[in-house]
């Protein structure tokens, strides 16, 4: 059974502004039959472009029905300047949080959002420059992009559970990973992360740090010049490894060790960090 | 509040009388039955016992029954333990509508480098025989055929698919999780190789499980260790639990014939009447074929986690294939194997009935569930575009 807060389960059971609306200013719908969950949502706009009232209807789970509520509670008497600026981590929040399979719920409200805003303005949601990632659900990399962003999402898994992309056949996943990979590159670019501060780890602790580093910052970069590397052991700072593949026979095996495996893992793991090469 | 409880199939009540059976041999007679001593030898005759009860429900020898700590460790045994057996056969025969306890072990040997062969059904979830006949090889090192779906409850004709199967001289095994206790089964009667049960869909606790392993299969055990459970199953008896299953099995038997007979004409009263309460109402799978206790309807233009969630909030308990339920973001495999369409794939519900189901019961969710659809109905965009498409409006 989902774990759903009392306020979802609320919206769910009593959910606010249900209907239509006859003659909306604004009309907007994602979703379909076929994925599961579909979100009608419409608006008509009062004294000072102010959203006067709002209507949705909604196919799909508790949560979809929650989110689509709590987004249409969120937005009445709102300009549609303000309301653009909700995001679906707006109308997970107002609902007490959402499971995180569940999260492209509220995305799906604030996208229903969207193309209702476009519609009132006369405006096509722009659909050039796109391609469909996800031919299950009909999931583009815009959209995965921007949930990539606004939500901080670092894996695939996250990414279907955002923007449903992927939890289909699963044959996107590697270009899901692309775009993740892209994305984060990019979001580092703007904000670099903050310098850990010299933390006090358990020695679990540290030893799982250094087995994801390497994973995930040294490995692959290893791997795509045939080179790989494995972890021997640990022993306080000391780290040592043996490389594999290309790599092993490389006479400046030494200097990749050094420079590249030391580097990453002060970076991410200590600053006190010592490499040191096994050779068989 | 009154809780009705109609997901049989997910679990069933455990029954007083197997409760009683088992709680002295949590305390009083703790001993172990591999022991010399009087103390485990007396739970030994017990543990005979219960086999013998297990082995007469099923029409097999006792010496036939290993007793495994659940349905999916017997289908995980059967498959692996088969497949160790026969080295150089390297292709498996299974249908797509599977229990994950099979369906996730065959994408495993697939990864392995095994040739896996998964028979498609049709829209009432039915085999076609001949898609068996022509799949069956010289390196099929097994095939596996549930007996009855979870999910819809169809039957597959097993008597029928062993028979082919074993004139290529192929083992066959089934998976009679949810068969047992609801149909009749008798081994000695049929050329059925392995068949695996579990003790929580028929009121033994969860926890326990059987595979039954003819006479002459040959089998390499899955779990190792000891010499218990003749050297095909490793690992000191679940005593409680195996007493617990030898009772269940007993009166399951007895039931049998409630079964078929009260229980069945209370699962079809309630198809009848919510067919008849609610339009754009779809029955899933064979209705002919099926287990006596098992309901699986789709109500078009809704979703089934929501009709799950208004049920549960009267205390009705009934499951879903929907995708939203498991988590997953597709319908259930079966009902997708089916090719049920998707305006009704994701509205569907199993209502999965026990002896222990009233006409009350039935009654308070006919009462309950027609206006919990029209209320999803109201709120789905979908079904104002319906019944404007037809002309309603």
């Amino acid at each position: 059974m989902w774990d759903y807060t009392e306020k979802v389960k609320d919206h769910f059971l009593n959910p606010r502004n249900v209907g239509e609306i006859e003659d909306p200013d604004g009309v907007g719908e994602v979703g379909s039959l076929a994925c599961g969950d579909a979100l009608r949502l419409f608006f008509k706009l009062g004294e000072n472009k102010r959203i006067k009232d709002v209507k949705f209807k909604t196919f799909g789970c508790a949560s979809a029905i929650a989110s689509s509520s709590a987004l249409t509670e969120i937005i009445k008497g709102k300009t549609l300047e303000e309301a653009e600026k909700v995001t679906n981590q707006d109308i997970a929040k107002y609902l007490g949080g959402l499971p995180e399979e569940k999260m492209h719920c509220s995305v799906m409200g604030r996208e229903a959002l969207q193309a209702a805003i476009a519609n009132y303005r006369g405006q096509e949601i722009k659909k050039e420059e796109f391609e469909i990632i996800c031919k299950c659900f009909g999931i583009t990399d815009k959209e995965i992009e921007r949930a990539i962003r606004e939500n901080d999402l670092r894996t695939v898994e996250q990414v279907t559970y955002y923007t449903k992309a992927g939890g289909g056949c699963a044959q996107c996943h590697p270009k899901i990973e692309a775009i993740i990979e892209k994305v984060r590159k990019e979001m580092e670019k703007e904000a670099p992360p903050p310098k850990p501060e010299k933390r006090k780890f358990t020695n679990i602790q540290k030893i799982k740090l250094i087995e994801e580093t390497l994973g995930r910052e040294i490995i692959p970069a290893l791997k795509a010049d045939g080179g790989d590397l494995e972890l021997i052991d640990i022993d306080g700072n000391k780290v040592y490894v043996a490389l594999r593949g290309k790599c092993s026979f490389c006479p400046s095996s030494e200097v990749t060790l050094k420079q590249y495996v030391e580097t990453k893992l002060r970076e991410f793991v200590s600053e006190d960090i010592q490499v040191e090469e096994v050779r068989p | 509040m009154k809780t009705v409880y109609v997901d049989n199939n997910a679990t069933t009540k455990v029954a007083p009388e197997v409760l009683e059976a088992m709680l002295p041999y949590f305390s009083e007679f703790y001993g172990n039955p591999s022991s010399m001593h009087f103390f485990g030898g007396q739970v030994q005759k017990k543990v005979n016992e219960a086999r013998e009860k297990v082995a007469n429900f099923l029409g097999a020898d006792p010496s036939e029954i290993v007793f495994t700590s659940c349905g999916t460790e017997s289908d995980n045994a059967a498959i692996l333990g088969t497949l160790d057996s026969y080295p150089e056969k390297r292709h498996l025969i299974t249908t797509r509508v599977e229990h994950p306890a099979i369906g996730n072990v065959c994408t495993y040997l697939s990864r392995k480098g095994y040739r896996i062969t998964e028979l498609s059904v049709d829209h009432e979830g039915r085999l076609d025989l001949d898609e068996l006949r022509e799949s069956v090889t010289e390196e099929t090192g097994l095939v596996t055929i549930m007996y009855a779906n979870n999910e819809t409850g169809v039957l597959f004709p097993i008597e029928e698919i062993n028979e082919i199967v074993k004139e290529k001289g192929i083992p066959f095994h089934t998976d009679a999780v949810q068969a047992a206790g609801k149909i009749p089964l008798h081994m000695k009667k049929s050329k059925i190789d392995m068949l695996s049960i579990s003790g929580h869909k028929l009121h033994a606790p969860k926890g326990i499980g059987v595979l039954y392993i003819r006479k002459g299969t040959r089998f390499s055990p899955y779990m190792m260790g000891g010499h218990q459970e003749k050297g095909r199953r490793g690992g000191t008896e679940n005593v409680p639990y195996i007493i617990g299953l030898g009772k269940a099995c007993e009166l399951a038997k007895e039931h049998l014939d409630d079964e078929n007979t009260r229980v069945k004409a209370l699962r079809d009263y309630l198809e009848e009447k919510i067919l008849a309460k609610i339009p754009n109402t779809l029955v899933n799978g064979d209705r002919v074929h099926r287990l006596p206790n098992t309901l699986s309807v789709s109500f078009e233009y809704v979703e089934g986690e929501s009709i799950l969630l208004l049920l549960s909030d009267l205390g009705i308990c009934a499951s879903s294939g929907s995708a939203c339920t498991s988590g997953s973001l597709e319908p259930s495999h079966v009902l997708r194997a089916m090719g049920v369409p998707f305006t009704a794939a994701h509205g569907s519900i199993r209502f999965s009935l026990s002896v222990y189901n009233t006409k009350e019961e039935m009654d308070y969710i006919i009462e309950h569930l027609p206006p919990i659809i029209q209320k999803l109905r109201d709120i789905s965009p979908f079904w104002k575009d319906y019944l404007k498409s037809q002309g309603k409006r």
